[in-house]
């Protein structure tokens, strides 16, 4: 099989340490069959590419390219990259959609320097009208949408985690192998994996629907606890400010903002948090804002749709258990 | 040893940051230019190490307008050796392959063993352009490092990507970026200022480096719309008498949220 659709979109699929489809595939397979057909493209140990090929395209994915290498525990970015260039030698692609992570962008943008296809990165959603592919970004905080397109050839598009709602339907399992020519360009070296990044009960931050949040108001990492608190009440993701991070509350993933997360939900609570600029830019698209903060000139209650002007550490709690005596 | 540090100029993120309807570019009468945090942090990692080695040099590059020159100058200030700064209106409306490819060219051209940025700048966010540069300039790329140890012929440190913390390396030369877990950089002090003003500051344009800002032959990623959306509005805000952990499991069963 060596015919690929012409209005082949090719997706990148991003897998968990322990060889899983990630969360970003099933955002990534959805826009891609909004503007096209689905063809994946797996990199993956050999003893786990046919459990990830059915993940795939359950979730979507049209056909399912698969390299089987063990080279991605020992060498960073390049072997997906020289995946990545065998793929679109084969499929020729109307667009490239890749996670918006910190791999994801190291491969976009080795693959799009190799190939000089034209990048478009952090997008929040794509589309396709009578001249090709359309990518669309949110910037500066939301304040500003922006599209971009490419003059010609296909696009490289990073998009957003948790930003696309659209979910492709599954098909069946069309699994390819790939030879992918080692293109031996020199590649840094993984030399040991510290830690897995903790997968809790709690919904992951990028794309939940609902997220709490503390700041520096929270004053330690034990008291932090409440924040978790009030999330797990709501069954929200936890985030946090800078400062919060900073002082070593909670682990830097969870921040949100500027340099952290850029969150777009249902409800976002704000907990001790002063509303610093850099915070809003991460979270003032959300659609409904409720901040708690003690000084009442705090910026967070511009942006605020409830804000209570008191102290954390006693509306929280009445809060929490209003919301405990509801359930029962 | 030869450090390169891209550095960029950018809206002040404590200001109102604008783009302009027309062009899509930054508006610069809108808001105060600064170097960016991140930048200034990425310059900290390489004056860290030239503090203690003799041997290193430290240079500090950007593509930025002309306006910029100043900038820059504080990274002369804070302790870099000399400073090149590309500039040309052609280059204006890059996209990040002619930004990527424009200080590629530059960074052969000024010599280098390890190329140090930032991993995500405070106004465009890509965070590509590193990895690009690894590519164009064939070495290899350790981005996102939230500590890093710099050795004669190798560069190492931990990696905060998405599923995992891991220790990476790389022989030089090298492409890193940096991540805002790295210290402060320290301040410009009143020596450094003035010793800034005598330190070679180049000048380059695209020409100077061979690069056709237009060259039509080469795709482009371009703008093709923009919209400005209405800022947000403040809603209600109660003072706490009591019952505002009530209020707000009112506000949010009402509004469905909970
Ligand atoms: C380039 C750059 C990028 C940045 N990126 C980010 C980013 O991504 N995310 C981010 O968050 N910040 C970012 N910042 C930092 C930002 O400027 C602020 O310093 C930070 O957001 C402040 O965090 P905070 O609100 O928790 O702390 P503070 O500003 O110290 O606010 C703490 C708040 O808690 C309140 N408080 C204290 N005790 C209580 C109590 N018991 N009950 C109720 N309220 C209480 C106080 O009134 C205060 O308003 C960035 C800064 C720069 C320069």
């Amino acid at each position: 099989m060596t015919d690929y659709p012409a209005d082949s979109i090719l997706v990148l699929l991003e897998t968990t340490p322990n060889g899983e489809l990630a969360t970003s595939a099933a955002g990534l397979l959805g826009a891609a069959s909004r503007i096209g057909t689905p063809v994946a493209l797996a990199v993956i140990a050999p003893s786990q590419a046919q459990a990830l090929a059915e993940q795939a395209a359950a979730t979507g994915a049209e056909r399912v390219l698969v390299f089987e290498t063990n080279s991605t525990q020992a060498e960073l970015t390049i072997p997906h990259v020289d995946a990545l260039a065998a793929a679109a030698a084969v499929v020729v692609p109307h667009a490239v959609l890749i996670s918006n992570s910190i791999d994801g962008r190291d491969i976009a943008g080795r693959f799009a320097a190799r190939t000089s296809a034209p990048i478009a990165v952090d997008a929040i959603g794509v589309s396709r009208d009578d001249e090709g592919i359309v990518a669309h970004h949110s910037v500066y905080g939301g304040a500003y949408n922006v599209d971009s397109a490419a003059t010609f050839g296909p696009l490289v598009v990073t998009v957003r985690q948790g930003a696309i709602d659209a979910r492709a339907e599954a098909r069946p399992v069309a699994l390819e192998s790939l030879e992918v020519p080692a293109s031996g360009a020199a590649s840094a070296a993984i030399e040991s994996v510290e830690a897995v990044t903790e997968t809790s009960s709690r919904p992951e931050l990028r794309g939940a629907t609902r997220v709490v949040s503390g700041g520096r108001g929270l004053g330690s990492a034990e008291k932090f606890a409440l924040v978790e608190d009030l999330a797990d009440a709501l069954g929200a993701a936890v985030g946090a400010s800078r400062a919060a991070v900073d002082a070593g509350y909670i682990p830097a993933n969870h921040q949100v903002g500027q340099t952290g997360v850029s969150v777009s939900p249902q409800l976002y609570i704000a907990l001790g948090i002063s509303g610093a600029i850099q915070h809003r830019t991460g979270m003032q698209t959300a659609k409904n804002i409720v901040a708690v903060n003690k000084d009442p000139d705090a910026p967070i209650f511009e942006v605020a749709d409830f804000g209570v002007v008191g102290d954390v550490f006693t509306v929280v709690p009445q809060l929490i258990s209003a919301l405990a005596e509801r359930k029962r | 040893m030869k450090i390169i540090v891209l550095v960029k100029e950018v809206p002040d993120t404590y200001g109102e940051r604008k783009l302009d309807l027309e062009t899509g570019l930054a508006d610069r009468a809108a808001s105060e230019a600064v170097l960016d945090e991140i930048s200034e942090r990425a310059l900290e990692v390489a004056l860290a190490y030239a503090d203690s080695h003799d041997d290193a040099e430290v240079v500090v590059m950007s593509m930025a307008a002309e306006s910029a020159a100043a900038t820059i100058r504080k990274g002369l200030a804070m302790g870099a050796a000399s400073a090149v700064h590309i500039t040309d209106p052609g280059l204006a409306a890059a996209d990040l392959g002619l930004t990527a490819r424009t200080l590629a060219v530059a960074i052969r051209r000024t010599g280098f063993d390890l190329v140090i940025t930032g991993n995500l700048s405070t106004d465009g966010s890509g965070g590509v352009v590193p990895a690009m540069l690894a590519e164009l300039l064939e070495v290899p790329n350790a981005t996102a490092l939230s500590s890093v140890e710099i050795a004669a012929g190798s560069v190492s440190g931990t990696r905060n990507a998405d599923g995992a913390t891991m220790r990476v390396s790389a022989r030089l030369p090298a492409v890193i970026s940096i991540t805002e877990a790295l210290p402060d950089a320290r301040f410009p002090n009143f020596k450094g200022i003035m010793a800034a003003k005598k330190k070679p500051f180049e000048t380059l344009s695209a020409a100077d480096l061979g690069i056709e800002p237009h060259d039509l032959s080469v795709a482009v990623s371009i703008m093709t719309a923009i919209a400005e959306k209405p800022p947000r509005a403040a809603g209600v805000k109660i003072t706490d008498e009591g019952d505002g952990g009530t209020r707000i499991a009112e506000f949010l069963i009402e509004n469905r949220l909970a």
